[in-house]
C-alpha cells in the first residue's frame, strides 16, 4: 500500500494510508493516552482521551480512529489537547471513588496513571456519584461498576466468544452501565468466569478475586506460561512475591477462546500445604517416604537396564 | 393499466364532481385532535345522519393554524371556501346549520375564505392569503397539508403528485436527477444543512451491490412538529421524494424511522405505502419501468439520539441507539454496512416539487446560500402558534411580529430559541438577522429542524439552559465520555445558579466544559449540547451574574431566589390570599393590609394566583 | 423449562406468533421487542427469554436494547398512561404546573405507577403538540391548552 506523509508535532513522518493517527504517532514514539481502544479488540471511539489537534478541522478527532491523510499537521500535547484530556480525566475522577491507596489496581492503572501526568488531583466537580454495590458474590471476579469508565473493553472480549456475551451496555446517559441480563449478579448470569474480562479492564472496576490483598503491581513478578491442562494452551501470568507463587490471572486472551477456570486455578495444588513431594509406600501400616523406583515397583528393572548399558 | 396521467385526468374529474357538493372539511391532525376536532366530526356526522342532508364530511391533516384549532372548513358551491376556527360542538352545529345548509356564513367564526372562480367574495370575512399569519408565507412543502385527504392516494395524484417520480423514471438518468437537486440548493432540513445534491452523489457513486434510501422521521427537539404535520397532512409526497432519492442513487428498499410518540403518522404512512404499491407507484416494477423501491416503516422506541443519523441506523439494525463513529459516513457505509442516504421528512417533501417545477424555481427562493423555503413552528408566548412556510432569509422580526402576531398579552420580547436543544437562544437585538443557516449559526443558534419558541420577559434563561442540559441530559447515549459526564455537570452547576447557591467561578467552569465537550464528543448532538449554555451565557450574562452575585432572579422564575411581599397600598384585604396560603404564612385583620412571613412563605405562588388586585410582588 | 405436556401459557404463543412473523428478518429485535410489550404490557424477564432464544441474540444484549429506550418497561404498568410534556413550549407555558397537579391527583411521582394500577405517569419532551402547549397525553390522546384545574376532570375520565 502507498505511503502518506504528514507532520506530528513538528516531526515529518511518512506511514502506510489507512492506519490511525495513534498509529503513525506510535511509530515516532509520541505519546497519546488511551483508554477504550485495544489494537485486537474494539475501538469504539468512545473515551475521547486520545483526542489530537488536526490543523484546519473544527474539534478534536479522536486519534484512535481517524485515518491518516497527505499533508495532515497534527500535536499530540498541544495546549487544547492537554485541556480536553485534562477535563476529560476530571470527569471521570469526579465520579470515580478516590481510594487509590488501598485499590487493587494501584500501579497498573491507566486512569491513575494518566491523572498523574496531567496533574488532574479531582474535586473540579462536585456532584452526585454513582453508589453501586459491589459485586463480590462470587469467589473469582470482584465488580466494582463505582470504578469503570465505560471504556467497553470487557463487553468486546466477553461477546468474542460464540455463545457467550454475559454482559453488555446498559440503561443510557449518566446512568449507563456494563450489566448482565437483568443487571444480576455474575453468580446469577451465564459467566463462567474466564476472567478475559478482568485482563483488559484499565482500572479497578474488574479485580481478580484471588489476587486480592496479596500484593500489587510493583510486589509482583510476572512470568507467562502457556497452560497445559488442556490443548486450548492459553496463556496465563503467574504471579510471584518474594520468589513464591502468589497467583495465576489471565494474560490478554486471543479471540475466540475463552481463558477457563481450571487453568487459574491449577494454582491452587501448587500450593496446597498437603502436597507430597516424595511418594509414600505403607510399610509394618505406616506411610515411610520411599523413591519413585520403589513405589512403581521398577527398581529391579533399571538394575538391569543399567547393566545392558553398559 | 392507464397511464398516469389518465388516471389524473379522472381523479380530478372525480375532484371538480365533489366541487359541486357542499363539503364540510375537518382538520384531524395531532393539534386537531388534541384540540377536539374528533368530537366536532362526531356531533356534525351524527346531525347529517339525523337529517339526511346532502353534505360530505372529509377529514384533513394540519393547515397550520394551531391557534385556531379546531378548525373546520365548509365548501359550498357557488361560494368560497371558508375556514372556522376555535370550533366546538354546539357551533359547529351552527356553522353546519347557517352555512353548509343555509349558505349564510358565521361571520363570527369564520377566520377566512379563500375565493375562487365564478363566486362572489365575501364581504365580512377575510382573505385566507392576506391574513397577517398567511401574507409572507409561501406554501410548497405543506402546500398539500390540510388541503387534501392525507389517505386518499387519488387527491394527491389529482394535484399532480408521481408526476415527478414518473418525468424521473421515464426520462432523466440517475446523473440528471442528481444535478438538478444539487442546482436547486437545498441543502438538509433536519439540522446540519449538508447539501441534499452532493448527500446523493456520495451515495449514488459509493459502490455496494444493495443501497438503501433512509428518511428521519425521529423529530424529537422539543418545540418543533413540521415532520409530524407534514407525514399527517400529505405522507405521499415523503414517499415520492424518497423513491425519486432511491432511483438516483440506485436503491431499490427504503426506511422511515418515524418515533412511535407520533402514532398518528405512522397509521397515515402505513395507508399511503399500501395505497401506493395497489396503484404501482411503489414497490414492484414502478409504471412499468422495471424500477423496484420496497418502503418499511421503524417505529423509535423513545430515545432522541436517534435523529442522529448513524445511531438512527443502528436502531434500525435493532441495536441500541448510540452514534457510530464517522467516517466512514452512512453514503459509504451506513445501513447493515451498505450505502445509505438519510435525510429527514422535509427534505424529502421537497423533491417532487424541485423536479416537477425545476431547480430554478425553487433556487429562486432564499437567500445565496440558503435556497427555497423552510418551515417553521411558532411556538412558546405568541399570539399565534402554528406552522409556517416562508422563503429562507425572511427576517426572524417578520416571523415572530408579524406572521405569529407578536408576544402574548403585551408582554416584553426576550429572546427565540431556534434549533431545539442544539440550538440557542437569540435576543432582541439581532432580531433583523435574515433566518438561513449561516446567520444562524454565525449568532450561536442554529436552523435544526425548525422550532421557534419565543420567550417574553417572565423567561428566565438561566432556567431556559438547565432546561435544555437536563433534556440533553436525559437524552445523552452514555457513549463518549465529554457528553456522558460533561452534561451531568454543567446541569448539576445551573442548578446550583438557579437555587441560589452559584459560586463565582461557576461562569468560567460552565465556559470551560462547554469548549471540551464542544470540541470532543463523539457525534453532532453532543457536540452542540452546550449551546443553550453559551447562547445565553453569550447574550445573557447579566442574568447568571444577577443570580450568582446578586442572588436575584430578574424574571422572577426561579423560586429559591424570590420573595413574596404584599404591597400595602394595593392590598384591601380581603382575605383572599390568606384562605388559600396552604402554610399559614399570611396574616392581618379584615379590611386591613396583609403581610407574608417569608420565613414560613414555601413560595407556591397560589396567592398570587388568587389575589385580584396585583397586590402581591413577587421578585 | 417447559416440559412438552403442560399446555402453554397463551402470551407464551403470542410471543411465539410474534418470533415467526419476523423468523429471519434483519433488525427484527426492536420490532418485535414492540409487539411483545404490547401482549404482556411491559416487557417480563421469561418474555426477552424466550425472545432471545428465538431470535438468537445474547440475554445481555436484549437487556440493553430494553433499557436504553424509554419505551420498554421492565414492571408492570398503569391500565391508563399519562404522559406529561414539559418540551420547550410546554415549559414557558407553565408545563411544570401541570405536571405539579397531575401527580397531586394522582400521587405518584414521574415514572411511577398508582397502586391500583389505574395511572402511570411519566413525563415527555415532546409530544409534537407544541401549538396548543401545555399539553398531556393520556393513552392515544392528547388533551391541549391546559390549565392545573383542567386536569382532575380530564384524568377522571379514564379508569
Amino acid at each position: 500500500m502507498s505511503n502518506v506523509n504528514l507532520t506530528i508535532n513538528g516531526q515529518k513522518v511518512s506511514v502506510p494510508a489507512g492506519i490511525t493517527i495513534q498509529e503513525a504517532a506510535e511509530q515516532i514514539g509520541a505519546f497519546i493516552p488511551t483508554f477504550c481502544f485495544d489494537k485486537d479488540l474494539t475501538a469504539p471511539g468512545a473515551c475521547r482521551i486520545c483526542v489530537v489537534e488536526v490543523a484546519g478541522m473544527r474539534n478534536l478527532p479522536a486519534s484512535c480512529v481517524t485515518a491518516v491523510a497527505e499533508g495532515m499537521v497534527v500535536q499530540t500535547e498541544s495546549p487544547v489537547v492537554v485541556e480536553a484530556r485534562k477535563m476529560i480525566l476530571e470527569l471521570l475522577v469526579a465520579n470515580h471513588p478516590l481510594d487509590c491507596m488501598t485499590c487493587e489496581k494501584g500501579g497498573n492503572c491507566r486512569l491513575q496513571d494518566y491523572a498523574y501526568r496531567y496533574g488532574v488531583t479531582g474535586g473540579a466537580f462536585v456532584g452526585e456519584k454513582h453508589e453501586y454495590l459491589p459485586d463480590s458474590t462470587n469467589p473469582y471476579v470482584y465488580r466494582d461498576l463505582n470504578k469503570c469508565i465505560l471504556c467497553g473493553k470487557c463487553v468486546a472480549t466477553c461477546n468474542a466468544v460464540s455463545e457467550r456475551g454475559v454482559i453488555n451496555f446498559a440503561f443510557r446517559g449518566f446512568n449507563t452501565r456494563i450489566a448482565t441480563f437483568m443487571d444480576a449478579d455474575l453468580k446469577d448470569s451465564e459467566c463462567v468466569y474466564c476472567n478475559r474480562c478482568v485482563a483488559v479492564c484499565p482500572v479497578g472496576a474488574l479485580v481478580d478475586k484471588n489476587m486480592m490483598g496479596k500484593g500489587r503491581i510493583w510486589d509482583l513478578e510476572q512470568k507467562q506460561v502457556t497452560c497445559t491442562f488442556c490443548e486450548s494452551g492459553c496463556n496465563f501470568n503467574v504471579n510471584y512475591r518474594d520468589g513464591k507463587v502468589v497467583g495465576v490471572t489471565a494474560a490478554n486472551a486471543a479471540a475466540g477462546r475463552p481463558l477457563c477456570l481450571k487453568g487459574r486455578l491449577g494454582i491452587n495444588f501448587m500450593q496446597n500445604p498437603d502436597c507430597i513431594e516424595k511418594p509414600l509406600l505403607k510399610k509394618d501400616g505406616e506411610f515411610v517416604a520411599v523413591t519413585w523406583e520403589e513405589a512403581l515397583g521398577i527398581a529391579p528393572i533399571l538394575e538391569k537396564l543399567k547393566v545392558i548399558n553398559k | 393499466m392507464n397511464s398516469l396521467a389518465e388516471k389524473r385526468k379522472t381523479y380530478q374529474d372525480q375532484l371538480a364532481a365533489k366541487a359541486k357538493k357542499t363539503v364540510i372539511v375537518v382538520g384531524l391532525g395531532t393539534c386537531g385532535i388534541a384540540a377536539g376536532g374528533e368530537k366536532i366530526w362526531s356531533a356534525i356526522k351524527g346531525e347529517i345522519n339525523n337529517k339526511k342532508l346532502d353534505i360530505e364530511m372529509v377529514y384533513s391533516g394540519c393547515v397550520g393554524m394551531c391557534y385556531k384549532e379546531p378548525i373546520i372548513e365548509v365548501h359550498k358551491p357557488g361560494m368560497p371556501r371558508v375556514i372556522y376556527g376555535d370550533v366546538n360542538p354546539e357551533n359547529a352545529l351552527q356553522i353546519l346549520q347557517d352555512h353548509a345548509v343555509n349558505g349564510k356564513v358565521v361571520n363570527d367564526l369564520a377566520v377566512a375564505q379563500d375565493p375562487k372562480e365564478g363566486a362572489a367574495k365575501l364581504p365580512d370575512v377575510p382573505v385566507l392569503n392576506e391574513l397577517p399569519f398567511y401574507k409572507k408565507q409561501v406554501k410548497t412543502a405543506i402546500a398539500k397539508c390540510g388541503v387534501i385527504n392525507p389517505d386518499s392516494i387519488e387527491e394527491y395524484i389529482a394535484f399532480g403528485g408521481y408526476e415527478a417520480l414518473e418525468k424521473v423514471l421515464t426520462g432523466m438518468s440517475q446523473v440528471e436527477v442528481i444535478d438538478e437537486v444539487k442546482k436547486s440548493g437545498l441543502r438538509g432540513r433536519g439540522g446540519g444543512g449538508f447539501s441534499t445534491g452532493l448527500k446523493w452523489e456520495f451515495a449514488n457513486k459509493a459502490q455496494g451491490d444493495k443501497k438503501y434510501v433512509v428518511c428521519n422521521a425521529d423529530e424529537g427537539d422539543p418545540g418543533a412538529f413540521m415532520d409530524r404535520s407534514v407525514l399527517e397532512g400529505d405522507p405521499h409526497a415523503v414517499l415520492e421524494g424518497m423513491a425519486i432519492c432511491g432511483y438516483s442513487i440506485g436503491a431499490d428498499e427504503g426506511y422511515i424511522y418515524c418515533r412511535a410518540e407520533y402514532p398518528l403518522a405512522i397509521k397515515r404512512l402505513e395507508t399511503a405505502i399500501a395505497r401506493g404499491e395497489e396503484a404501482g407507484l411503489l414497490g414492484k416494477n414502478i409504471l412499468g419501468t422495471g424500477f423496484n423501491f420496497k418502503l418499511k416503516i421503524k417505529a423509535g422506541a423513545g430515545a432522541f439520539v436517534c435523529g442522529e443519523e448513524t445511531a438512527l441506523i443502528n436502531s434500525i439494525e435493532g441495536k441500541r441507539g448510540m452514534p457510530r463513529v464517522r467516517p466512514p459516513f452512512p453514503a459509504q457505509s451506513g445501513l447493515w454496512a451498505k450505502p445509505t442516504n438519510n435525510n429527514n421528512v422535509e427534505t424529502y417533501a421537497n423533491i417532487p416539487n424541485i423536479i416537477r417545477q425545476g431547480s430554478s424555481w425553487f433556487a429562486s427562493m432564499g437567500t445565496e446560500k440558503s435556497k427555497g423555503s423552510k418551515v417553521f413552528a411558532l411556538t412558546g408566548k405568541v399570539n399565534r402558534t402554528g406552522l409556517a412556510e416562508v422563503p429562507v432569509g425572511i427576517t426572524i422580526r417578520e416571523i415572530i411580529f408579524e406572521i405569529a402576531g407578536g408576544i402574548q398579552d403585551n408582554k416584553k420580547f426576550k429572546a427565540v430559541q431556534i434549533g431545539g436543544p442544539s440550538g440557542g437562544c437569540i435576543p432582541e437585538e439581532h432580531l433583523d438577522t435574515p433566518v438561513d443557516y449561516d446567520s444562524l449559526i454565525a449568532l450561536g443558534a442554529m436552523m435544526g429542524s425548525g422550532g421557534l419558541v419565543v420567550m417574553d420577559e417572565t423567561t428566565c434563561m438561566v432556567d431556559v439552559a438547565r432546561f435544555f442540559l437536563n433534556f440533553t441530559k436525559n437524552e445523552s447515549c452514555g457513549k463518549c465520555t465529554p457528553c456522558r459526564e460533561g452534561t451531568k455537570r454543567m446541569l448539576e452547576i445551573l442548578e446550583t445558579i438557579c437555587a441560589g447557591k452559584g459560586k463565582p467561578e461557576d461562569i468560567t467552569t460552565l465556559e470551560r466544559l462547554s469548549t471540551v465537550i464542544k470540541s470532543t464528543a463523539l457525534c453532532g448532538l453532543g457536540q452542540t449540547a452546550p449551546n443553550p449554555v453559551l447562547a445565553t451565557l453569550k447574550y445573557f450574562r447579566s442574568e447568571y451574574e444577577d443570580h450568582i452575585f446578586n442572588k436575584k432572579c430578574p424574571a422572577g422564575v426561579c423560586n429559591a431566589l424570590l420573595e413574596y411581599k404584599i404591597d400595602a397600598e394595593k392590598c384591601k384585604g380581603c382575605g383572599s390570599c390568606k384562605k388559600v396560603c396552604p402554610v399559614e404564612a399570611i396574616s392581618g385583620e379584615k379590611k386591613q393590609p396583609h403581610e407574608i412571613d417569608t420565613s414560613k412563605c414555601i413560595k407556591c405562588g397560589s396567592c398570587i394566583e388568587k389575589c385580584k388586585l396585583d397586590a402581591i410582588i413577587r421578585g | 423449562m417447559s416440559c412438552c405436556c403442560e399446555k402453554k401459557d397463551p402470551n407464551q404463543e403470542a410471543v411465539d406468533a410474534v418470533l415467526a412473523k419476523y423468523k429471519g428478518t434483519k433488525g427484527a429485535l426492536i420490532p418485535v421487542l414492540q409487539q411483545c410489550q404490547d401482549i404482556y404490557g411491559y416487557m417480563p424477564k421469561e418474555c426477552m427469554a424466550q425472545i432471545s432464544k428465538g431470535l438468537n441474540i445474547p440475554l445481555s444484549e436484549i437487556f440493553g436494547v430494553v433499557t436504553f429506550y424509554a419505551q420498554f418497561h421492565l414492571n408492570p404498568r398503569g391500565r391508563n398512561i399519562i404522559r406529561c410534556c414539559l418540551g420547550t413550549a410546554c415549559h414557558v407555558r407553565g408545563g411544570a404546573k401541570i405536571f405539579e397537579r397531575v401527580q397531586k391527583v394522582t400521587g405518584v411521582k414521574d415514572g411511577e405507577t398508582t397502586e391500583d394500577l389505574r395511572y402511570t405517569l411519566e413525563s415527555v419532551a415532546c409530544i409534537g403538540a407544541c401549538g396548543l402547549a401545555p399539553v398531556i397525553m393520556v393513552n392515544d390522546d392528547t388533551h391541549g391548552r391546559l390549565t392545573p384545574d383542567k386536569i382532575p376532570d380530564i384524568l377522571a375520565q379514564y379508569e
